[in-house]
């Protein structure tokens, strides 16, 4: 999977989550790689900054709660600024997936060819 | 391994990684823990897939990648980080620092009062600023060492006995300013004025290296604050004086004048407050900001090599001999001040046991060139000894500063010899100029207590 296409997708994807209800990282890395049946794959170095980012921006809110006597769990939920911010973003990539998807439609795949529309 | 140690083998697998963690810059202790609840997650994942949970701790590390790629990715959204940043009032993921550091900042600010009701105190007595002016500036230091004295021995817990010592100076101090009849046109009361702030300083360096006066490491830290505490006092008055201008201008724009308001309580109390505070700013951030002494020795050492090199070159060029008349021998002592300054701060941020390099060679290079203008100087001035040149405080001061200074150079520049011809270790140096710190002291206390009556308060 290009590495472009899963940093750009990947706030949605993280926010769209959290709009399920509120989770912490090590469970968002298991759904989106159940998700997307192992193909992406992300790594902590990715994850953990951007929800700081989020955190930042007020587009998810944390908290620490206990878990199994001394450990520490950081749990994440999405703000109404950050639901704001996935119908915004979902909007766009509707946008464009439908795109695709028009110029896709009824064409078998894989056999391109280039020079087609210049003909 | 047995069931049984399974655990506690994880736990100390755990913490060694944590600690792995932790010395990342970019990775503060929340980071660790949030990381530390994912690998975890992991573990008990793979664990229950069937793994033993040292398999599973492999496994789990491995896919978690290399902590370079993690710290750099977490560096590119807390780049703040990497800039070291002073929490003043306690680290709130340290817990354990945190009442420390809050203690620390009211005691701090306690002690800052003192030094700003000090100043005022004697205008109650109708002492004011305008009316007896040296009155003030005899006592200035009295007003605020003390404090900053009783912040750092508050902070290096003082024994009793070193408590009375340092309050006894501190009383000497103040009978030495105030008892000598010194009229305010005399030369003594200038001299005077100029060796008890060193004197005094000396003794909060006492305060300083409370905990263990003998060691010479303290006595380097003590040389470290104070470079440091100069530098954040400077930064302070800097900016009160921006304060003061704009405070001065806006009033006047309405038709206020706050003259008396800003002579007589903004400035006073305002650098009487900045010594404790600045004390403070530097026990602080000793472990959160670079030194800045240091970095503008490596910068001002070659520029000033350069420059005494050139005066020496100029002087044998010309063959004109150098005019010592006037205050000329204050100025050249001052020379070896700032070249002796150049010298301790280079080896306060000196690694001990690092090899002879190219900087020591230019320090020597130094230190030699101030030796030869000095003694250039003193060449002139014993052929003018018949003018009685020893005969007031200011000459005989100056001249003793400079025999000081002129031995501890001298010596300082045989030491680094042997040093970069690898005789002996670089230590040795350190040792020297942490050893002679008393020197200083006794030479501003004979100042300030014997030279008044034996010039008779000239």
């Amino acid at each position: 999977m290009a590495k472009d296409l899963v940093a750009a997708s990947a706030t949605p994807m993280v926010l769209g989550i959290l709009a399920e209800g509120e989770s912490y990282g090590y469970a968002i890395l298991r759904r989106i790689n159940e998700l997307s049946a192992g193909e992406l794959d992300w790594t902590e170095g990715l994850l953990y900054p951007l929800l700081h980012r989020l955190e930042r921006l007020a587009y998810v809110e944390a908290n620490w709660q206990s878990v199994a006597g001394e450990r520490k769990r950081k749990y994440y939920r999405i703000t109404d600024r950050g639901l704001a911010e996935l119908a915004e973003q979902r909007r766009q990539w509707d946008t464009v997936v439908g795109a695709l998807k028009e110029i896709w439609h009824d064409r078998t795949p894989l056999t391109a060819r280039p020079l087609e529309g210049l003909a | 391994m047995t069931a049984h140690d399974g655990p506690e083998e994880l736990e100390a697998q755990f913490a060694q990684w944590r600690r792995y963690v932790l010395r990342r810059r970019e990775l503060q202790s929340v980071d660790a823990d949030e990381l530390e609840d994912h690998l975890r997650g992991s573990v008990d994942e793979l664990v229950a897939a069937g793994l033993s949970p040292d398999e599973a701790f492999l496994v789990a590390v491995k896919r978690m990648g290399s902590l370079d790629e993690l710290s750099r990715e977490f560096a590119r959204e807390h780049s703040d980080r990497l800039w070291k940043q002073l929490v003043l009032t306690g680290d709130s993921g340290n817990p354990a620092a945190g009442p420390r550091s809050r203690r620390d900042l009211w005691v701090m600010l306690g002690c800052a009062a003192g030094a700003v009701a000090s100043v005022k105190a004697p205008a109650l007595f109708g002492l004011s600023v305008d009316d007896d002016g040296s009155f003030y500036a005899r006592n200035a230091t009295l007003f605020a060492l003390p404090w900053l004295a009783a912040f750092l021995a508050w902070r290096r817990r003082a024994r009793p006995v070193m408590i009375a010592v340092l309050v006894a100076l501190f009383v000497l101090g103040a009978v030495a300013a105030n008892v000598y009849p010194l009229a305010d046109d005399s030369q003594s009361v200038v001299v005077t004025g100029v060796h008890l702030p060193i004197a005094l300083w000396l003794v909060v360096g006492l305060a300083y290296v409370a905990d263990d006066w003998r060691s010479s490491r303290r006595r380097m830290d003590f040389i470290r604050f104070t470079g440091e505490w100069f530098i954040y006092f400077v930064l302070m008055a800097l900016g009160g004086g921006v304060l003061a201008a704009f405070l001065f201008n806006t009033f006047a724009a309405i038709g206020i004048v706050p003259e008396a308001f800003v002579s007589q309580w903004l400035l006073p109390c305002g650098a009487a407050a900045a010594v404790v505070v600045a004390g403070w700013l530097v026990e602080a951030k000793q472990s959160v900001v670079e030194n800045i002494a240091p970095v503008l020795t490596r910068l001002f050492t070659p520029l000033f090599t350069a420059a005494l090199l050139a005066f020496l070159v100029a002087v044998v060029w010309t063959s004109h001999g150098i005019d010592v008349e006037r205050e000329a021998l204050i100025l050249f002592d001052l020379l070896l001040v700032v070249v002796l300054g150049l010298l301790l701060y280079s080896l306060s941020a000196r690694d001990p046991l690092a090899p002879p390099g190219a900087f020591d060679k230019l320090q020597l290079a130094l230190v030699v060139s101030a030796l030869a203008i000095d003694v250039l100087v003193l060449v002139e001035i014993t052929g003018r000894i018949t003018d009685n040149y020893g005969g007031t405080p200011n000459r005989a001061a100056a001249l003793g500063e400079n025999v000081i200074l002129l031995v501890n150079l001298a010596w300082s520049a045989w030491l680094l010899l042997s040093f970069l011809r690898r005789r002996t270790p670089f230590a040795a140096l350190e040792r020297w100029q942490t050893g002679y710190l008393p020197v200083y002291a006794a030479w501003a206390w004979i100042v300030v207590l014997v030279f008044p009556p034996l010039f008779s308060y000239a």
